[in-house]
């Protein structure tokens, strides 16, 4: 953790990515949804988290910031910038080219990211191929390269396995040297350790965050779990059923104020708090969730 | 069953639906749609083209071909609702049970179920057909009998899904077992995938059914079955060739029918998937 | 009273293990009205033993005694046993039948075992988990996650068990979301005056909710852990890993 920026900003200096106003609606056959209303946030070459429950469009939102979203999903927003690039503006081609050059999204479960039927150093020699003019032997250094900045100890075989052979953590080193290997200036990471064993998220995190410091990347990690990214992150967003309702700095969150936020910080279970009840939300007891494509 | 009934917003369903329906009319009511009677010869006017009298026309023995197309849908559909009737309780029952057991039961069951597979349609029901003479039944049981292999894989499939998950073990928490088990829980889960398939069949089944009487193994004359029609209008397609595209039109268009309701369901046949 | 007895429990096959012994001569002692936990990385055996105890997994030999009753191998539950003995899964998508209302889910584990009024009985199993009745008519697609647990508590309580074995009934769920559900498991259990065994591969939940706990692994209990010690398990909050 060499690289780490001084100063914890409330707001980038200069953001990577801006938004205004995003909103993303639903057409279903008795009118029109409501699922992400008018979230406005930047994030600058930082590391920002994005929190909150299933259902409070945190995935969706982070879709919409790479241009993924089909009908009947609508996107709409009063700016939506990368590094200048309106990229509401985008046509599909443009969109590819952006896509893994200057933003990565990466998933939660890499063997449903990855394609099951070519071995993972072809999908990454196809990755460098889209974005950059490379021979094949500087791709093939590239992809080793790669590979053994994110922890791979033996790349050449683990290039030529399959992404159901490679165990949770491993599938996610892969995904990251996947996303990383052609210099994004953002990575979104989207819940990316739920599937793993609790043993091996830290390590994952901690891999993450290493990069992108040392790449001096922008990092918008999505998480149900405060605590958890509250350790890696400067700043936490948090999102409740389509609304972003707090916007905090991490030192501040033990002193949050708003309501929400307060019981994510403090819901966790652990031995101090048995025998008593955990602090939740009030709900709404007709919460329904319908399922968007 | 307990199931939601979406409103058909599917296109495909409705107009697949929709031309099933016409066929259904037409069989019900063949005999106040059909001008003519069927079986009724008019050798003068035998192989006349599409008139105002006979809108499309007059087969070889001067039998109006509209009419013998409306009163078709009869054995057409009566044969394909048979198989469906005799191949898929087969089929749902032989996969449940295989699926359901496990072990030696299911070997041997999906063993047999595999030998049948291996058999092409319509040679084992040409065999059949062969053996016990024509007819609407005959027909229909031997289309069945290489009909139902299908069916026994896509249930066995969707049954040993349902045994690796907790489903069954939840149910077995409460006592539901056996004969209650297999209808309640096992049996709707394997619905869905049946329906589609089962679509997509009845448009082979048809096929096949016209293979069967094109080669003369069907009911028989002077019944008005569609393949038979064709087999016909073959003799003459190249002076006459309404007698045999009129016919051939109609299986095309109820084929594409099965197909598009099969879509159609596959989009409203299960409750989580849109 | 003793709730669970086991002594020198061995299931030799699993569809997982390859022939290898899942759990080998265990014994275990469960007092009734506890909450007994079991820690354990995955493959350790801890969910084979819950379905031993649940009646799912019949093959097994040793001696198993719940609430004074003995369990026999290669038996399925019945009558009284059948009733006293409930699970709540730890995927709550995995064990609600997709194409069963709420309500048919509810209705029929009361139909099976002869209890009239049912649907007074369903609708007052989802009070007691704090669903409405609105509830009924839905499908499992149409819930949330935690909505959908909240129904397999419902659908466990339904014939007034004595013994809930918990899965990682948590597991597939957001923080928050667990965090109601374990409050409600605390309470339905002093309500219905039941014991608990709770297996999970979180440490924190186990820390949170168990009297005493076992740790398991390749088979075995490798030790009890008592309350004292479960207490210093804590979620490491207050470290930052990064300034």
């Amino acid at each position: 953790m060499d690289c780490v920026p001084q100063g914890i900003r409330a707001v980038p200096d200069r953001a990577l990515l801006s938004v205004r106003d995003l909103s993303i609606s639903v057409s279903a056959p008795h009118g029109e949804r409501l699922i992400v209303d008018r979230v406005s946030f930047d994030v600058g070459a930082e590391r920002v988290a994005l929190v909150g429950e299933s259902g409070s469009g945190k995935s969706l939102t982070a879709r919409a910031l790479m241009g993924l979203l089909r009908r009947p999903l609508k996107v709409s927003a009063g700016r939506l910038e990368f590094e200048g690039v309106d990229l509401r503006a985008l046509t599909p081609a443009r969109w590819a080219a952006m896509r893994g050059s200057s933003m990565a999204l990466i998933l939660q479960d890499p063997r449903h990211a990855l394609n099951p039927v070519l071995r993972v150093g072809r999908q990454m020699d196809e990755v460098l191929r889209i974005h950059q003019k490379l021979s094949a032997a500087e791709r093939r250094d590239r992809t080793e390269e790669m590979m053994l900045a994110v922890g791979l100890a033996e790349p050449a075989r683990t290039a030529r396995a399959f992404p159901h052979e490679l165990s949770g953590g491993l599938g996610q080193r892969v995904m990251l040297a996947m996303m990383l290997v052609n210099g994004p200036r953002l990575l979104i990471a989207d819940e990316p350790t739920s599937s793993l064993d609790e043993s091996l998220r830290d390590q994952v995190l901690e891999l993450m965050v290493s990069l992108v410091e040392h790449r001096r990347m922008g990092l918008l990690l999505i998480s149900h779990d405060l605590q958890q990214v509250a350790r890696y992150c400067e700043r936490v967003l948090v999102m409740y059923r389509g609304r972003l309702v707090d916007v905090r700095r991490t030192q501040d969150l033990a002193g949050a104020e708003h309501p929400y936020t307060r019981i994510l910080w403090s819901c966790r279970p652990g031995g101090r708090t048995y025998g008593t009840e955990l602090p939740v939300l009030v709900r709404d007891a007709d919460e329904r969730l319908d399922m968007a494509p | 069953m307990n199931r939601p009934r979406r409103p058909f917003t599917s296109a495909d369903l409705c107009l697949g639906t929709a031309v099933l329906g016409v066929a259904l009319f037409a069989a019900l009511m063949a005999p106040w749609l059909a001008p003519f009677d069927p079986i009724a010869q008019d050798i003068g006017q035998r192989l006349s083209p599409p008139t105002l009298t006979h809108l499309l026309g007059t087969d070889g023995l001067g039998r109006d071909i509209l009419s013998r197309l409306i009163y078709g849908t009869r054995p057409t559909l009566a044969l394909v609702a048979l198989v469906m009737v005799l191949s898929v309780p087969i089929g749902l029952t032989v996969g449940i049970v295989a699926g359901y057991c496990g072990g030696r039961i299911e070997r041997l069951l999906m063993g047999v179920t595999d030998v049948v597979m291996a058999f092409p349609t319509l040679v084992l029901a040409l065999a059949f057909v062969g053996v016990m003479g024509p007819g609407l039944i005959n027909s229909a049981f031997a289309l069945a009998l290489t009909g139902w292999p299908a069916y026994a894989r896509l249930a066995r499939t969707e049954t040993l899904q349902m045994r690796r998950s907790d489903y069954l073990a939840a149910a077995e928490m409460h006592g539901i077992v056996g004969p209650r088990l297999l209808w309640g829980h096992v049996l709707p889960a394997c619905v869905p995938s049946m329906q589609i398939r089962l679509a997509l069949d009845l448009a082979a089944i048809i096929l096949a059914a016209a293979g069967l009487s094109f080669l003369g193994l069907g009911m028989g004359p002077p019944t008005p079955e569609w393949g038979a029609m064709i087999a016909d209008g073959s003799k003459v397609i190249f002076d006459q060739w309404w007698v045999a595209a009129s016919p051939g039109a109609a299986i095309l268009l109820l084929s594409v029918a099965f197909n598009l309701i099969a879509d159609g369901l596959r989009a409203a046949g299960d409750p989580s998937r849109a | 009273m003793i709730a669970v007895r086991i002594d020198g429990l061995c299931v030799q096959y699993d569809h997982h293990s390859h022939g290898r012994p899942v759990i080998k001569a265990l014994d275990l002692k469960i007092d009734a009205g506890e909450t007994f936990g079991v820690i354990g990385p995955s493959g350790c055996g801890k969910s084979t033993l819950l379905r031993v105890l649940a009646g799912i997994h019949r093959d097994w030999h040793g001696q198993v005694r719940v609430f004074d009753q003995d369990l026999i191998p290669n038996r399925r539950f019945a009558g009284a046993l059948r009733r006293d003995v409930q699970m709540v899964f730890q995927d709550p998508y995995g064990s609600l039948h997709p194409l069963h209302t709420v309500e048919r889910t509810l209705s029929e584990p009361l139909q099976v075992n002869g209890v009239t009024a049912v649907r007074d009985r369903a609708l007052q199993a989802l009070e007691e988990v704090k669903l409405p009745p609105s509830m009924l008519g839905r499908f499992p697609h149409q819930l949330s996650g935690g909505q959908r647990q909240r129904v397999g508590i419902a659908r466990a309580l339904l014939l007034r068990p004595t013994l809930l074995l918990l899965d990682e009934p948590t597991s597939a769920l957001d923080l928050s979301v667990q965090a109601e559900i374990l409050n409600l498991l605390n309470r339905l259990k002093v309500s219905h005056n039941m014991t608990y065994l709770l297996v999970s591969h979180d440490r924190n939940v186990v820390a949170h909710m168990c009297d005493r706990a076992a740790a398991m692994d390749a088979g075995k209990i490798e030790r009890i852990i008592g309350r004292d010690e479960l207490s210093q398990i804590n979620p490491d909050d207050t470290e930052r890993k990064v300034p």
